[in-house]
């Protein structure tokens, strides 16, 4: 046992307790999973979706697509690197994480949900982001002039060299093969975020048996998105024209995503006031008096009603280009807002209210130190610098506009 | 596959199985059975406790042996078991504190207020974590590091918590907190380390009016099988199926 507690956890918990309304069991005046657990699903549902938005291509040859499907996968990749995390750091004892992977409690939905997130990063993602650039790669090996870069893209492509046209078929292949596995496994990444709150059967604000499929679309949402955001801001950065074609299309993709995932968080909501079960007083309550402006404000009206009248719209009127790109983007950065809003409310919403059902607690966001607002930041910050380095190292042009010929 | 071939692989095999099996009785905390040295043979029992409402004062002892025994930090965020008291008026209005947060300078203040009139009766509720026999927080563990004796206590290894906070969001009860000390999960043990040489928990010894009771479940002679026996029981929260083994006499429906 060591002798001190984390700095400043005492005046933080004397501050919550302040601010608690009614009865509360004592243990409850700290909020144990902090704004670190609200990037986490946040994170891991762009991965899920960015994916998904890949597969379009590979998988149902949505041709319209092709021009972002690298920059899919490097989004998706990107986020996936950073997803595990907030995790890590939230840790009581971060140096044991690895005790999830030796000795796993088959029980737990978090310690599978370890190995889902392994498989996804390992067994889908590097490998079809490596089948996706080899050939590219070897190419380009064989023409950097610099010693460095041509090792460093030789070590990228693993050391391969053949880039006959049977081998770059082969690659091909493969990589539609791992995207048709990846589908189930991106539904499965993040249908088992949701789970891990949706089994909590002692938390009536997460047990829910929608909470898996309501994560997962709004999963899609959230990386078709941010996709479409990294996309419109790249374009702008390299001056180069958007491709409307693409855009429209997976800005219907969007709508439709947004529409679904509307449909089934509106219909999570009315099965609960319907049933109105013993908890449905202090979820009431705790909608009106906790979440009211990040819940009915920024998840419902501003993140999801908005932008999907924007959509719709969009699709229902002939707009200029330009006027539609920057009816898109408006709706993106609005989409985004809405999702990270709606991974709160539902984290630190579930801990805002007793499970005695008699009173609301409070959560006091630190602005500095590992659980923080500065941490959250840096963590949501991360994968667009990983973005950036990605993008550099692959790029997302294909080898044609890059002077590279295939031999 | 060929003789040799086989041979090959069986001798890799074997080996891995075995550091596998090592690692599986190390999750399941086998090592920790000691039955063998000490002479107490943990399938022998089967621990729960009988909490008998009316017998309550709320005088808060048993919430400060808890936390003197069990270096429970003193601070009013963190407890093992702790008491509330519930006050109903006439038009059936429900207040619940809960009174081991208050300093003892609070409760004795408390107790020379003027009796309100609307107030119909009042009481208190000793709370702890109620040892369920189908425990959401083992469940949960993703390390297997809190676990269940078979005595049937929930116990946690805190050389093996990695302080993901997922027990103490799986437990219905408010039963656990993270000790700011050791960053592990912390619970109620049934004081484990006195109950194994036949004493009894540090709440049920100071409690000056026996509104605890301390048995064994699989004992027919026992205190608490009595208990049982002559009480109408409830448990909190039994449409969660979590089974709990902490029984309450003649609970008031108002009690979560």
């Amino acid at each position: 046992m060591s002798d001190t507690v984390p700095a400043g956890l005492y005046e933080q918990l004397a501050n919550q307790m302040s601010q608690v309304i009614g009865f509360i069991y004592p243990n409850e005046v700290e909020t144990h999973w902090s704004i670190l657990i609200v990037v986490y699903p946040y994170l891991t549902g762009i991965v899920a979706g960015a994916f998904i938005l890949a597969s379009l291509v590979k998988v149902f040859n949505v041709v319209e697509v092709q021009p972002i499907y690298r920059l899919a996968l490097l989004t998706a990749l990107s986020f996936m690197l950073i997803a595990g995390l907030p995790l890590q750091l939230h840790l009581g004892h971060p140096e044991r994480a690895w005790e999830i992977f030796m000795t796993p409690q088959p029980t737990s939905a978090m310690a599978m949900f370890g190995f889902v997130y392994l498989w996804y990063l390992l067994g889908i993602l590097l490998i079809e982001v490596w089948l996706e650039y080899r050939q590219q790669l070897v190419l380009m090996a064989r023409e950097a002039n610099n010693g460095l870069m041509k090792f460093l893209y030789s070590a990228l492509s693993l050391f391969s060299t053949d880039v006959s046209p049977e081998a770059v078929a082969w690659d091909h292949r493969a990589s539609r093969i791992v995207t048709i596995i990846g589908i189930p496994s991106a539904f499965l990444l993040h249908g088992y975020v949701g789970f891990i709150f949706g089994s909590v059967k002692a938390n009536p604000w997460w047990g829910s048996v929608l909470m898996p499929i309501v994560f997962l679309m709004s999963a899609i949402v959230s990386g078709i998105a941010m996709v479409m955001l990294v996309y419109m801001v790249l374009c702008a950065l390299r001056r180069e024209k958007i491709d409307m074609r693409c855009l429209d299309k997976v800005g219907l993709f969007l709508l439709v995503a947004i529409i679904v995932d509307f449909a089934l968080e509106g219909l999570d909501y009315i099965h609960r006031v319907y049933q109105s079960e013993e908890s449905i007083k202090i979820l009431g309550q705790l909608v009106l008096v906790k979440l009211f402006t990040s819940l009915v404000i920024l998840q419902v009206a501003l993140g999801m009603l908005l932008p999907l009248l924007i959509l719709a719209l969009v699709r229902s009127k002939r707009f200029s280009d330009d006027m539609r790109k920057v009816m898109y983007f408006a709706s993106v950065l609005l989409i985004e807002l809405g999702i990270f809003s709606m991974r709160w409310n539902v984290v630190i919403g579930g801990q805002m209210f007793s499970k005695s059902f008699r009173g609301l607690m409070a959560y006091k966001m630190e602005l500095t130190g590992i659980e923080s607002l500065l941490m959250a930041i840096v963590l949501l910050s991360l994968p667009f610098i990983i973005l950036t380095v990605l993008h550099h190292l692959l790029p997302t042009r294909w080898m044609e506009e890059h002077g590279l010929a295939a031999h | 596959m060929n003789k040799r071939d086989f041979l090959k692989d069986a001798i890799l095999f074997f080996p891995a199985a075995g550091v596998l099996q090592a690692l599986a009785c190390k999750a399941e905390g086998k090592e920790l059975s000691a039955s063998a040295t000490t002479g107490y043979d943990q399938a022998q029992h089967w621990y729960g406790m009988g909490v008998d409402v009316d017998k309550c004062i709320g005088c808060n002892r048993c919430v400060e042996a808890c936390k003197a025994e069990n270096h429970v930090p003193d601070e009013p965020y963190f407890f093992r078991t702790w008491i509330e008291r519930y006050t109903i008026r006439a038009h059936g209005e429900v207040t619940v504190e809960c009174i081991s947060t208050k300093t003892p300078e609070q409760r004795l203040a408390e107790q020379s207020e003027p009796i309100d009139p609307s107030v119909l009766r009042t009481f208190f509720v000793p709370k702890l974590c109620n040892q369920c026999a189908n425990p959401p927080c083992v469940q949960v563990c993703p390390v297997g590091a809190t676990f269940q004796t078979k005595d049937g206590v929930v116990l946690v290894d805190e050389t093996r918590c990695i302080g993901c906070r997922y027990c103490i969001q799986a437990c219905p009860y408010g039963a656990r907190y993270l000790n700011p000390y050791t960053r592990t999960a912390d619970k109620c043990t049934f004081c484990y380390h006195r109950v194994t040489k036949n004493l009894l928990p540090a709440c049920v010894e100071v409690c000056p009016t026996e509104a605890r009771i301390f048995g064994d479940l699989k004992a027919k002679a026992d205190r608490l099988v009595r208990f049982q026996r002559q009480n109408v029981i409830s448990v909190l929260k039994p449409d969660l199926n979590t089974e709990p083994k902490v029984r309450y006499a003649r609970l008031d429906g108002e009690v979560r």
